[in-house]
């Protein structure tokens, strides 16, 4: 269930927590959790689209012409770093960085 | 109305099944429970019935498969006893939780240790507050009759909560009785279809079930599920009605046997309230004015009601066939003390444990108890607020 939702009396909400909705999950932005934030360096990526496939939260963006793009949606990315892991050894173009770190204005 | 045969509680309780042709059944053996679900995989193999049978590995996975099935929009039964009920036991609350609307039979049998087959209520009993709507049976008759109106009141809109029917084993899962059947076809108009608000398979309606539900949302839940046990209290009379009409046998939360001009009492559920019967003649040839409830419904338990039945007695022994080890007293006797408080009676409640593990009760030890629950009336003060009954002491 999605906390955002309006929180209604139990008469009115929905029995035994059922979701009556189809694909809401969209709702639920999984980028809250993340710990640290994946940084794709252009100039490195060969474009093999590994990331795209691996991500579980589909959030390795793609353009109209099928090339990933730098950013990541930061919407749902969890930081779990399977991008980073994924990414070839020769290449390195994902990195996983602390992102209270960057906030602080540190790496 | 019906017909007149003899079975055991095992074949009435699986024949009423097959007369309810439930889509699937999801069930794992064991003493006493085995031929109630050997019978019925019998009705399977010959045809009889329609249903799809999950021979699971064990009965968590029975619990866990009849849930699914029941969500997914399939009328759904199991059945088990003691260790089984209790390995199922991180599952029932789901199915009551999931508002699954399973009917079950447990043929109640005391738990390990020391390791026991026969008969005591401490598997369904601890089963209590699960959010099960739990029906006990007196005989064969009544194994035959709950399970099938087990069905309505777990389905009903206003319920969908699943049923738990008990019966005693042995002393009724294997001892053949007379009783009345339907015929096939008028259980099945009785029952009806399995028609549940929503359906997991309803492939233009796509829901979740089973989400999570964290602190913004899982209290509500549970006030839904006090709810819907609190709406089967009107519906479990309105369907023991309804039944009457079809079989000539109506049904409350319980029966009152010479309760009217009683002044001591006592309470028992299941096949024991047949030996009380007998005791309470005998009581009554004795010169005692005894009379006797029969708790038939458990969960929603009818407290309101069991206070208005009772209320003219000077003393009342219920009797409970489980301990609660560290309180005084086993749950019957607890509901019915606490139902009692506040209610404006006098009525002297005491506790009775009897027939752990099986041990037999016998219409004299009843009629021996009136004696002392007179006493404790005559003494103006309840002596001994828990007795044993068959106890070697």
């Amino acid at each position: 269930m999605n906390d955002e939702d309006r929180l209604l009396p139990w008469h009115e909400q929905s029995t035994a927590g059922l979701i009556p909705e189809a694909g809401n999950a969209r709702k639920y932005e999984t980028g809250g959790w993340r710990t640290y934030l994946p940084i794709r360096d252009g100039e490195k990526c060969v474009q093999c689209l590994r990331c795209y496939f691996v991500c579980p939260d589909s959030s390795v963006l793609m353009s109209d012409e099928g090339k990933v793009l730098v950013e990541f949606d930061l919407r749902y990315c969890k930081g779990c770093g399977i991008c980073a892991s994924e990414c070839p050894p020769k290449a390195q173009a994902i990195k996983m960085l602390y992102e209270a770190d960057l906030e602080k204005g540190g790496e | 109305m019906g017909e007149r045969t003899i079975l055991t509680g095992n074949d009435a309780a699986a024949l009423a099944f097959m007369h309810v042709n439930p889509d699937v059944a999801a069930v794992f053996p064991i003493t006493p429970q085995t031929e109630l679900m050997h019978q019925f995989t019998q009705y399977v193999a010959d045809g009889e019935v329609d249903t799809e049978l999950i021979p699971v590995e064990s009965e968590h996975s029975a619990m866990s498969a009849a849930l699914a099935s029941a969500l997914s929009g399939a009328r759904t039964i199991t059945a088990s006893s003691s260790a089984g009920l209790a390995l199922m036991w991180e599952m029932l609350y789901v199915t009551a939780s999931s508002r699954a609307p399973v009917v079950m039979v447990d043929v109640n049998r005391a738990l390990s240790a020391p390791i026991n087959i026969h008969c005591d209520h401490s598997d369904s009993m601890g089963a209590r507050d699960a959010g099960w709507i739990q029906i006990f049976s007196e005989n064969t008759q009544e194994s035959y009759d709950n399970a099938i109106q087990a069905f309505r009141i777990a389905e009903h809109s206003d319920v969908q909560l699943p049923v738990m029917v008990t019966l005693d084993g042995f002393i009724l899962s294997h001892t053949m009785e007379v009783l009345e059947i339907l015929d096939r076809e008028t259980v099945q108009k009785f029952v009806g279809e399995y028609n549940i608000t929503t359906k997991l398979l309803d492939f233009d309606n796509p829901v979740t079930m089973g989400p999570l539900a964290l602190t913004p949302h899982y209290f509500e839940c549970k006030r839904q599920q006090i709810e819907a046990m609190e709406n089967a209290r009107k519906v479990i009379l309105d369907i023991g009605k309804e039944y009457g009409r079809i079989s000539g046998r109506s049904y409350g939360y319980f029966e009152e046997y010479k309760l009217d001009d009683a002044e001591v009492g006592v309470m028992v559920l299941g096949s024991t309230a047949g030996t009380a019967k007998v005791a309470v003649d005998l009581a009554r040839d004795k010169g005692i004015k005894a009379g006797l409830l029969k708790l038939r419904v458990f969960r929603p338990f009818p407290g309101n009601e069991i206070v208005e039945a009772i209320k003219h007695l000077k003393a009342l022994a219920v009797m409970d066939r489980s301990a609660s080890f560290g309180l005084t007293g086993g749950p019957v006797f607890n509901e019915v003390r606490s139902a009692s408080y506040g209610a404006g009676i006098d009525t002297l409640i005491s506790s009775v444990i009897y027939g752990l593990g099986g041990r037999d009760t016998y219409p004299e030890q009843i009629a021996d108890l009136l004696d002392k629950v007179r006493a404790d009336a005559d003494a103006g003060k309840v002596r001994d607020v828990q007795r044993f009954v068959g106890l070697r002491e």
